[in-house]
């Protein structure tokens, strides 16, 4: 704006100016306020512990696997995988804890590796995507297509299409746990974004990320390792999808593998794009789609808990996430 | 059928032999005018080139004749009558087919589907393949190539496809055919082959108009030439009564034998020859398709020109200096030894930096601040660990807005906010802070306002007299002749001539990049 205009005028500013000249991460954010003062005075026991509780836990796998999504359309990419690698590495998990091998029957033993190895396979696979993306320079929405495709199907394979139920209270820690009151699942997601959110401005990592996001010719001029480090993205956007499929399993204290992860990949996108990372690439905000992601869970949540039937439920979601993405166009604005 | 024909328009109103002329043609694109009342005649039956420099207007002319764009004012008469087309496939119904560079066909259709496509003969209602089988085979026939017109075009090279191209503008009935580069990925027999095909295109009465910077290529089977610059035809005559010389220098904006005009640059002028020996060196380069036998040497402290028409190899070369490219022969050697550059990073790591001519797409990332944009290139000495340390970066991004005088309300601002000039010195700061000891620029000011050329030719005089190597492409003769201390020419993808200081004029230079030069010095021989 005009020099001469003071910044910030009392009164004279009207709403559509204010949408105008907030960023989209901004508007997230109001939006979410309105919708949590809204709920506060009209849901019951929506102001409780227990809500708070509930909530915090539900939507922890979503932003973990958000973040992960966030980096890769910083880059210009896409993983629609990450649902699909959830299932491998919850159903990996049960595979290793309860094996018969007297080894993994320690339980100093197999639950560690429990839990390191299906989100190091995770990564592998992550590591798959990247290798695709860049070696056969597979568009990265076909390439995260074929594990999205046949991920469940090796997730089904290794649980012989069972659901698996199980009983191992150091394990469901990861899902139950509440370390001074507060959910593990809830700990490890604020621990995840405010270190991706950090690495995203001050490591190399970070900057080489959003570099081949915004010019991806110019990156390589410049000597970034474009190859190295896409495939780094796609392997980080797996281990975070293999933690998310863990916690949920230890939740369920069960395997399925038709349910755990599924339409997390459209969740986590939509988190991102409620938050205010541009699909373009070469911009992206962490922290906006941990506002994205809790968003759009307090729109679901506010919703069922007024009994709106799921069918509606979908459709207000699909409605707040278009005005979201209207809203981020460049020049956004009401026009 | 064709396009909007005005009735008003006195049939065949010129000589009988003028086919195609458009005249008072204007086109502005946001920020830059493309056309600024240009011009071009064709008659029947003859072979039109096209030439001009980068930006010169002539993909644009053929793009508003062929419907692809639309004029903002003008007037276009083709067959003695206005015409106005609105789409590529009007014009081609009216008469005109383009042959693209990439051409445009169905790659898993067969050969006679793709030449028919779109007016396919039909017998109740049904495609009937064997008469477009066979038609597809006599039209190729007429020019001398014989092939089963029922495989898939895929399994054709890039000449052969062509040659379906142009076919299928055969059996449009097409008045006039527009080859943009035809030959710039085909090899020598190919060529010919081409050429034959035009010829016989020529013979049967139908038009060409041919877009090419080869030179060599218009005598052999052009009969009359248009000259663009800047938007404006600058020329139009016979190929029998021009020079290749005088092409370039027109093309170029010179005057063959005329007094260049001193003290246009901001290079000082008071070259000297540097006599440090070569410390990188490429020799006999190829690199498909445009790169044949380049050979270049650099030294200390030096700046050497590089000079050479549109497409003759100056980008390429300077790629594969820098590692961008991999040269298909030849040798490149630095410090004595073969050169161990495989990747921009590896160039990097050796003190090269290289600025892009197309700073959009090849330069800025857009999104990215100035400070991310500066530091880009020197993040590895920046962090450790691959933590970026916050106030040394602050340092180099601080003097170097300083050093440079970039002006711009602050670091954080969006580079894509900052003018032409602005962005140019950034991009050469984020190569500065690395103190490299060879910095590759290419059209180094290019788009950018007087004041900033200006700077940006001192700059470049001062980091030489510093001991740094400059490589610097231009198609500005001003800033060859009066920039460099050596020159070096390319000519199709060639390395045809090198001057010293004492040699380096305006004529001599247009003379090498028009015609070659036949004695190389010895020093570029390893």
């Amino acid at each position: 704006m005009a020099s001469t205009t003071p910044r910030f005028t009392s009164g004279s500013l009207s709403l559509p100016d204010l949408v105008r000249k907030s960023s989209q991460t901004q508007r997230a954010l109001f939006a979410l306020i309105l919708l949590s003062i809204y709920n506060a005075l009209a849901t019951t026991n929506f102001l409780t512990l227990a809500t708070l509780r509930v909530n915090l836990t539900q939507v922890a796998t979503i932003v973990i696997v958000a973040v992960g999504m966030t980096y890769v359309i910083g880059s210009g990419g896409i993983d629609l995988s990450v649902g699909a690698l959830m299932a491998i590495s919850g159903a990996l998990a049960p595979q290793i804890f309860d094996s018969q091998r007297a080894l993994l029957r320690s339980e100093w033993i197999g639950i560690p590796l429990a839990i390191v190895i299906p989100i190091l396979v995770a990564g592998a696979f992550g590591y798959f995507n990247g290798y695709l993306i860049t070696k056969f320079k597979i568009q990265p929405i076909i390439a995260t297509l074929v594990l999205f495709l046949g991920g469940r199907g090796i997730a089904k394979a290794l649980s012989n299409g069972n659901l698996v139920e199980f009983n191992k209270p150091h394990f469901d820690y990861l899902g139950t746990g509440r370390p001074f009151g507060i959910p593990v699942q809830v700990i490890l997601m604020i621990v995840i974004v405010i270190v991706a959110a950090w690495a995203l401005r001050s490591t190399t990592f970070g900057r080489y990320v959003l570099a081949i996001g915004g010019n991806e010719r110019a990156a390589e001029l410049a000597g970034v390792p474009v190859t190295r480090v896409k495939r780094q993205i796609y392997v980080l956007s797996g281990l975070l999808a293999g933690l998310a499929g863990l916690i949920v399993v230890a939740i369920n204290t069960s395997n399925d593998p038709y349910q755990v992860g599924q339409d997390m990949e459209l969740d986590a996108i939509a988190a991102v794009a409620v938050g205010g990372t541009p699909f373009t690439g070469g911009r992206a905000t962490v922290v906006g789609t941990l506002i994205g992601a809790f968003f759009i869970h307090q729109v679901r949540y506010t919703l069922i808990s007024h009994g709106v039937a799921d069918g509606t439920t979908r459709m207000v979601i699909a409605g707040a996430i278009l005005v979201a993405v209207l809203l981020q166009r460049p020049k956004a604005g009401w026009r | 059928m064709g396009g909007i024909v005005s009735e008003q328009s006195p049939p065949q109103l010129d000589s009988p032999s003028v086919l195609l002329e458009m005249r008072d043609i204007v086109k502005a694109f946001p920020g830059v005018v493309a056309l600024n009342h240009a011009r071009l005649t064709v008659m029947k039956g003859e072979v039109h080139a096209i030439v001009g420099q980068n930006g010169a207007g002539k993909s644009t002319l053929t793009k508003i004749l062929n419907g692809a764009y639309r004029r903002d004012s003008g007037t276009i008469m083709f067959e003695g009558r206005e015409v106005d087309f609105s789409t590529p496939h009007q014009a081609q119904v009216g008469g005109i087919s383009t042959i693209f560079q990439e051409i445009n066909l169905v790659p898993f259709r067969s050969v006679a589907e793709n030449i028919f496509m779109g007016r396919e003969p039909r017998r109740f209602g049904l495609i009937d393949w064997p008469r477009m089988n066979r038609e597809s085979r006599d039209i190729l026939a007429r020019f001398g190539i014989k092939l089963d017109v029922k495989q898939p075009l895929l399994n054709l090279n890039v000449a052969l496809q062509q040659m379906v191209a142009i076919a299928r503008a055969v059996s449009f009935g097409a008045k006039l055919v527009i080859m943009d580069e035809p030959t710039s990925s085909l090899d020598e027999r190919e060529v010919e082959t081409l050429f034959d095909a035009i010829r016989q295109l020529k013979a049967s009465g139908v038009s060409v108009i041919y877009i090419s910077h080869r030179l060599d290529e218009l005598h052999q089977v052009g009969d009359s030439i248009t000259i663009m610059r800047d938007g404006h035809t600058i020329e139009e005559i016979l190929l029998a009564d021009i020079s290749k010389l005088e092409i370039v220098a027109k093309m170029l904006g010179k005057n063959i034998g005329e007094l260049s005009r001193e003290g246009t640059t901001g290079f000082s002028e008071s070259k000297t020859a540097i006599e440090t020996p070569p410390f990188y060196v490429a020799s006999h380069v190829e690199a498909d398709p445009v790169l044949s036998d380049a050979s270049i040497e650099l030294r200390k402290g030096e700046i050497l020109g590089l000079s050479g028409l549109l497409g003759s190899g100056r980008t390429e070369l300077a790629r594969v200096l820098f590692g961008a490219d991999k040269p298909d022969k030849g040798s490149l050697s630095l410090d004595g030894n073969p050169s161990p550059i495989a990747s921009p990073r590896d160039a990097i790591r050796e003190g090269i930096g290289y600025c892009s001519e197309d700073r959009k797409a090849e330069g800025i990332v857009p999104e990215m601040s100035v400070r991310e944009n500066l530091t880009l290139a020197a993040l590895p000495t920046l962090a450790k660990n691959g933590i970026i340390d916050p106030d040394e970066q602050a340092k180099i991004v601080d003097r170097f807005v300083e050093l440079l005088s970039i002006k711009t309300s602050d670091v954080e601002q969006p580079i894509s906010q900052l003018s032409g000039g602005n962005q140019q010195k950034v991009l050469l700061a984020r190569w500065l802070c690395l103190n490299p000891r060879l910095l590759l620029l290419d059209e180094p000011t290019r788009g950018i306002d007087v004041g900033a050329k200006a700077e940006i030719h001192h700059l470049i005089e001062t980091l030489a007299d510093e001991g740094m190597s400059v490589l610097m492409i231009t198609s500005e003769i001003e800033e060859i002749v009066e920039g460099s201390n050596r020159v070096t020419v390319l000519r199709d993808g060639r390395t045809v001539a090198e001057f010293d200081r004492d040699q380096i004029d305006q004529d001599t230079i247009i003379a090498a990049m028009a015609e070659g030069h036949d004695s190389l010095p010895e020093t570029v021989e390893v």
